[in-house]
């Protein structure tokens, strides 16, 4: 008899064994299943940049004419950028503003850990951000790109189209395909592991600047 | 010709056991207790997290109703656990991924062992996991000759410093940030020279220490926070991005999981991603949470392997009341708000489950073999004060379930060693609390206690066969005065208050006589803190 054979066996005794004298009853959804207020509201909008600016990410919201100069100035110093294939045109302009190199991942080929690490930022898109805890989620669609472009250059840019902003978490994952490769994002990467206190920036980029569009 | 010359040689010691220590809780939490500098990291760790997670608690409104949720999903779950598994194999396999099966820690070292040596790895990064801690892998991956590389801080600290994890969420939380430049300068080889004990230098220098090897690591062994049966979703919560690293960076991942860590469906998720970051780190998400479903093409690792864990789980799954304790998402706010963890420390837990839930979930896991398992005294490490249990996001009642174990315990204690001093001394004071004269006489009696207290005003040690309770407890000197004489002296020897029986002024008695005496037993065990954390009921 295989390992599974034998587990699953033990898994249906042992559940039969215990089970509950009386059935449960069926799972209560008292909670809030949706927020009050609509994507992309003053109060969503809102809230989102509180809790943005609580994990000390940076944020900036512009017009959509604005946006390839938002980028820009969000880079900063950075002289080499890293983007997803499916980048938008203003956001490819804004990258190359002042001379800046600029590498698209996959086109012409994949980058390699150590090729992303010499990179020193990264601007993706993004599917839906939520706002009550300040979380934005990638799910590796084309203006998002895979999950190591966003990960290993150490300044993260994030454009967040201000209609993809929902209020609460069950709104939020309610706009996601599961099974894409999701990465939710709160903040810069931090850690509390020293006397339980937190420290911005471990692993993942040491800062995060968000430009939301309206 | 060779001569046969006596018994076969061994290995000198037993090989450490994850789940089982090599003391009992008393004689541990004695001596962590007196570490003055251990107290001190712990107090000032967990009062911190303590006020974070309050904070981020009352910011929700639905809180107490995420909670009734979240216990009916975990108890749903359980109850349909084989064809919830089923599902989620078949998902994962539809999606490119392998599944495995494990009954227990030996079966999932070697299924792990095996997958890594097909890569031709001998170095792996890890994630932290509580599953691959429990099975002992990184010790097992080491006596085959595979280095496993811790990449979350604290894991690292402790892996550095030799030492063991004390805490489910922040496994170096008995370590202040002096300490852990000291580790860092004596065992990190490319550590800066003049590296400080300021957090941010130290988490710079964990960074460029472990760069290297994420970039060019091969294989990845971490656990999982939840897996979805319905689509095969894995989901990894962590804040350093270290996750991120392991679960996107290597060609293979190999995750462990144990089997309880399903959720029925992708929208139970919006549940327990509320409840779980306020608990565990008191934020309103962490960092990143990392979901992905077998393998995606062009995305991340393109071979993916997860091995599903028993490891005693059904032991506990068998049991109605103990199946709650498998609800657990390692949150670990119960050992943040325990007056016995946050004195005694997770290492006198000797599991590395420690606090009220490795209270509970240890000894259901190894099983209690009697009077000389350690982890049959795992259940008395606790006050019963119940903070544990209105901390649990997921509602685990955890208070019951100690008490539970206790009798447990004692019945799987029965017929062994001396017949029964403590059910001969249950049966005397069974005796003389029922009757209202001899209690009166008890507690005339007691005074004499006060010789043995002396000036320090408490009784640290009992002649035997009380020593045997003493020992891990200390008890306040009687009062000088027992309630009778002190209603007398206040009220005088007037008329009883009408309808007063007999037995109710007992009671009130034995309740004066309770609160002005033992502090609780593991609470006194832990220290000579006062009475705060201390009514043994």
């Amino acid at each position: 008899m295989s390992s599974r054979d034998t587990m699953l066996r033990r898994i249906r005794t042992a559940v039969a064994k215990g089970a509950p004298s009386e059935p449960p009853p069926p799972v209560p959804r008292e909670y809030h299943r949706s927020g009050e207020h609509a994507a992309g509201s003053d109060h969503v909008v809102e809230l989102v940049i509180d809790r943005l600016l609580d994990y000390k990410a940076e944020v900036t919201v512009v017009e959509r004419a604005g946006l390839a100069a938002a980028v820009d100035i969000a880079l900063g110093s950075a002289s080499s950028v890293v983007v997803p294939p499916g980048v938008a045109e203003d956001v490819r302009s804004g990258c190359h503003t002042g001379g800046r190199t600029v590498v698209v991942d996959t086109d012409p080929a994949t980058l390699s850990a150590t090729e992303l690490d010499a990179v020193d930022a990264v601007v993706v898109g993004s599917t839906v951000a939520i706002a009550v805890t300040g979380t934005i989620v990638l799910s590796g669609r084309p203006d998002e790109g895979r999950r190591a472009i966003s990960l290993v250059p150490d300044l993260l840019v994030v454009v967040l189209p201000v209609d993809r902003i929902v209020e609460t978490v069950p709104d939020g994952l309610a706009l996601l395909t599961p099974t894409a490769p999701l990465t939710m994002i709160s903040g810069p990467s931090a850690t509390s592991d020293i006397e339980l206190s937190r420290v911005e920036g471990v692993h993942g980029p040491r800062t995060l600047r968000v430009v939301i569009v309206r | 010709m060779t001569t046969f010359l006596g018994v076969p040689i061994r290995r000198s010691t037993e090989p450490e056991n994850p789940l089982r220590g090599r003391e009992t809780f008393p004689v541990a939490a004695k001596r962590a207790v007196g570490d003055t500098q251990l107290r001190r990291n712990l107090g000032r760790a967990t009062a911190t997290i303590r006020a974070k997670r309050a904070a981020m608690v009352s910011e929700v409104d639905d809180w107490e109703a995420l909670r009734d949720t979240a216990s009916a999903v975990k108890a749903d779950v359980m109850a349909r656990l084989p064809e919830l598994l089923e599902q989620l194999e078949a998902a994962v396999i539809a999606r490119g991924g392998k599944v495995h099966w494990a009954n227990d820690a030996l079966e999932a070292n070697r299924i792990v062992t095996a997958l890594i040596k097909a890569t031709g790895a001998d170095e792996v990064v890890k994630v932290k996991s509580m599953a691959t801690q429990e099975i002992g892998l990184n010790e097992y991956l080491e006596e085959h000759g595979i280095a496993a590389i811790e990449t979350d801080l604290a894991e690292l600290i402790v892996q550095l410093g030799h030492d063991k994890p004390s805490h489910i969420l922040v496994p170096a939380i008995h370590r202040g940030r002096a300490e852990i430049r000291e580790i860092f300068l004596a065992e990190m080889a490319d550590a800066p020279a003049d590296l400080t004990d300021e957090p941010r230098m130290l988490a710079m220098a964990a960074r460029a220490h472990l760069r290297r090897k994420f970039l060019s690591a091969r294989v990845a062994v971490s656990g999982a926070n939840f897996g979805i049966a319905e689509t095969g979703t894995l989901a990894v919560v962590e804040s350093e991005g270290n996750g991120r690293m392991c679960l996107t960076l290597p060609d293979t991942l190999i995750t462990v999981m144990g089997i309880e860590k399903l959720l029925p469906t992708f929208d139970d998720l919006e549940v327990f991603l509320q409840l779980l970051p306020r608990s565990s780190t008191g934020e309103r998400m962490n960092p990143y949470t990392s979901l992905w479903t077998g393998v995606t093409p062009g995305d991340g690792p393109q071979e993916f392997h997860l091995v599903l864990l028993d490891n005693g789980r059904t032991n506990a799954l068998a049991d109605e009341l103990g199946r709650t304790a498998l609800h657990c998402i390692r949150c670990s706010a119960c050992l943040n708000v325990c007056p016995v963890y946050e004195r005694a420390g997770g290492h006198a837990y000797g599991s590395v489950y420690p606090g009220p839930i490795g209270a509970v979930l240890t000894p259901q896991l190894t099983g209690m073999s009697g009077h000389d398992d350690v982890n049959s005294t795992l259940p008395y490490a606790s006050t019963l004060c119940g903070a544990c249990f209105d901390a649990c996001p997921v509602k685990i009642d955890i208070p019951t379930m100690l008490v539970e174990l206790r009798s447990r315990a004692v019945d799987a204690d029965r017929g062994h060693g001396l017949p029964g001093g403590w059910a001969a001394a249950m049966k005397a004071a069974s005796w003389v609390m029922s009757n209202e004269k001899r209690f009166a006489a008890a507690e005339t009696m007691s005074k004499a206690g006060r010789v043995l207290a002396g000036r320090k005003g408490r009784i640290s040690s009992l002649p035997f066969p009380l020593s045997g309770w003493s020992t891990s407890r200390d008890l306040p000197a009687p009062p000088q005065r027992t309630f009778r004489e002190w209603w007398r002296a206040e009220h005088g020897d007037g008329p009883r208050p009408t309808g007063t029986s007999t037995a109710a002024d007992a009671a009130a008695d034995a309740a004066a006589a309770g609160a002005a005496a033992t502090p609780g037993a593991a609470g006194a065990a832990a220290g000579t803190d006062g009475p705060a954390e201390g009514t043994d009921r």
